[in-house]
């Protein structure tokens, strides 16, 4: 018999239950193949939606759903906390001092925040004016505050890379601009980004685009802004180098880590709890039965439900491969797929991977689309909004998404060269 | 790829200083690469530099601020007065590795 055991339960840890349990239909009837999930609790939250939470657009019930419920009858789910893994014994250890023996490990426990990190975040003024929304109790807090604030300057802060979804800071500056002209007080609120980048995003085409989009919604951004320490009374973020911002109203984008029992697991992450991860095979460093997916990884590319789905395609291939003692696949290629809300019933949509830039063009269809890249439009908003569903009915299920491809495509998007002037690819 | 000239070397950098090739560096080369950026280096400046270094060529990554403040035994606000315009490309650049990925 052969003993597949997946850790985590949200996005990845979903999708690949539910691929490696259609892939292997016919062993895990015959109980060939045992398929057993782990996670901590029965609520699986669709984390996208949280960014809607602090506007109001959605309730909080809105972004909440079950775990047993988007896994297979036929896969086994423990509900225990993961104590640590122990990769020469092949064995899981709980919380409550079981044990779970494997053949193939998939280490799916994603990343979480950890405002504490940051001196003085998590002191005084903590949850009065100062906030985040990365987590579901995060973001509920923060939506009488928003709903509230009578002006003055709103700061948001990502306080240090990697994040997950690291445009989601930026769509919330976008939403704040016509929240607060909705609210017809957008003319009494500063908003202003702080970021550690030298930029609005992580890569160079991309960050100017959305440069350009900041500016003309009279948003400020602060580059390179190291946070060093948080000081709540005086409403002041205060950098390493002593640089300081002040705010009245700051949602944090607090210090992301890996799981805590990576930390107990030898060998099996960094000191920041990442998973050790093979960057085209998505196969521990730590020992060849060992796999990982989503943002637990230590990889380069986007912390994002959209790469999770693009691994899941790759990492059934490459267990299937594991199991008949074949090569692996390095087939990942590092492919992320955003929508960015920015306002006004608008949203950007960009597609990139770990060599090639977010690029203007049509997606997914070549030329087609009918989505736009790297362009405001009212039908990546309609995408957007439409991913909720998406997320519960295609994503989690591990179907495949019509024209979208585990790894990038470039036809239909016009290269760099035509963006300055140059020939289509 | 550009090739450079430093302290009488030639070298082979990306566009903006950093070395592609990591062993072509020795200490002498640091020394060279740190006075182009303004920067005396002292034993707490060796510590970082050799630390960032050793990381990259064992693991392939560079580790971020908070990693480096952790365990080069120098604290992160000593590190922004060692190399102020920011540790981690600056102790990479005179470390002698190619410049550290951001993340996406
Ligand atoms: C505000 C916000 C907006 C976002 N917007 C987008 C978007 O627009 N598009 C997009 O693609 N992505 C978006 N994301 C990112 C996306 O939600 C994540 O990248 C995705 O959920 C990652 O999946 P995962 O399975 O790796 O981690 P998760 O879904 O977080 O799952 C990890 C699971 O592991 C479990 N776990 C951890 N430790 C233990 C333990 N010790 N014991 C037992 N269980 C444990 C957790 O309970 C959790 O269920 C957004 C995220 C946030 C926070």
């Amino acid at each position: 018999m052969k003993r597949i055991v997946i850790l985590g339960a949200g996005t990845a840890g979903t999708i690949m239950a539910n691929r490696l349990r259609k892939k292997y239909k016919r062993e895990v009837g015959s109980g060939d193949f045992q398929i057993t999930v782990v996670d901590l609790d029965d609520r699986h939250i669709y984390q996208p939606g949280l960014l809607f939470i602090p506007f109001g657009t959605y309730e909080p019930s809105d972004t909440i759903g079950t775990r047993r419920s988007e896994l297979p009858a036929e896969v086994g789910y423990i509900q225990q906390r993961i104590d640590r893994v122990m990769p020469e014994e092949n064995r899981v250890y709980l919380e409550d001092d079981s044990v779970i023996d494997y053949d193939v490990l998939i280490v799916a426990t994603g990343s979480r925040v950890v405002p504490e990190e940051t001196e003085g975040l998590t002191g005084a003024g903590w949850g009065e004016k100062m906030f985040e929304f990365y987590t579901q109790e995060g973001a509920e807090a923060l939506a009488p505050a928003m709903r509230e604030f009578k002006g003055g300057n709103l700061v948001l802060n990502v306080t240090e890379m990697p994040i997950k979804c690291p445009i989601a800071p930026l769509e919330f500056v976008f939403l704040s601009d016509a929240f607060f002209t909705k609210r017809g007080i957008r003319d009494k609120v500063n908003i202003t980004l702080v970021t550690p980048l030298d930029g609005a995003f992580t890569r160079p085409l991309a960050a100017s685009a959305f440069g350009n989009l900041l500016e003309e919604k009279g948003i400020s951004i602060v580059t390179e802004f190291n946070t060093g320490a948080v000081d709540g009374p005086n409403g002041k973020l205060i950098s390493y180098d002593d640089k300081t911002v002040d705010f009245d109203l700051l949602v944090s984008v607090p210090v992301h880590m890996g799981a805590e029992f990576v930390e107990r697991s030898p060998g099996l992450g960094d000191d920041m709890n990442w998973v050790l991860t093979d960057p085209n095979t998505l196969q521990s460093k730590v020992k060849p039965n060992i796999f990982c997916i989503g943002d637990a990884t230590n990889l380069a590319t986007s912390k994002a439900g959209s790469v999770a789905h693009f691994e899941s395609e790759i990492l059934e291939e490459n267990i299937g491969h594991f199991i008949k003692e074949e090569p692996l696949a390095p087939a990942f290629d590092g492919h992320a797929n955003c929508f960015i809300e920015t306002g006004f019933n608008k949203a950007v949509l960009i597609d990139f991977n770990y060599d090639v830039e977010p690029l203007p063009g049509k997606f997914p269809f070549p030329h087609v689309g009918p989505l736009s890249l790297l362009r405001e439009s009212r039908l990546n908003h309609v995408g957007k909004m439409a991913f909720k569903w998406v997320y519960w009915n295609m994503l989690l299920p591990g179907r495949e998404i019509p024209g979208v491809k585990a790894q990038m495509a470039l036809r239909g998007k016009h290269n760099l060269a035509q963006y300055t002037g140059g020939q289509p690819v | 790829m550009t090739t450079a000239t430093i302290g009488g070397k030639t070298v082979e950098v990306d566009g903006e200083g950093f070395l592609q090739k990591p062993e072509q560096w020795d200490e002498e080369l640091g020394v060279e690469i740190a006075k182009e950026l303004g920067i005396e280096l002292t034993d707490r400046h060796w510590q970082v530099v050799k630390y960032m270094r050793q990381q990259v060529l064992d693991t392939g990554s560079a580790p971020s601020i908070r990693s480096l403040g952790k365990q080069s035994g120098v604290p992160i606000k000593e590190l922004y007065q060692l190399f102020p315009k920011g540790p981690a490309k600056m102790a990479a650049k005179i470390a002698g590795i190619p410049k550290p990925h951001g993340c996406i």
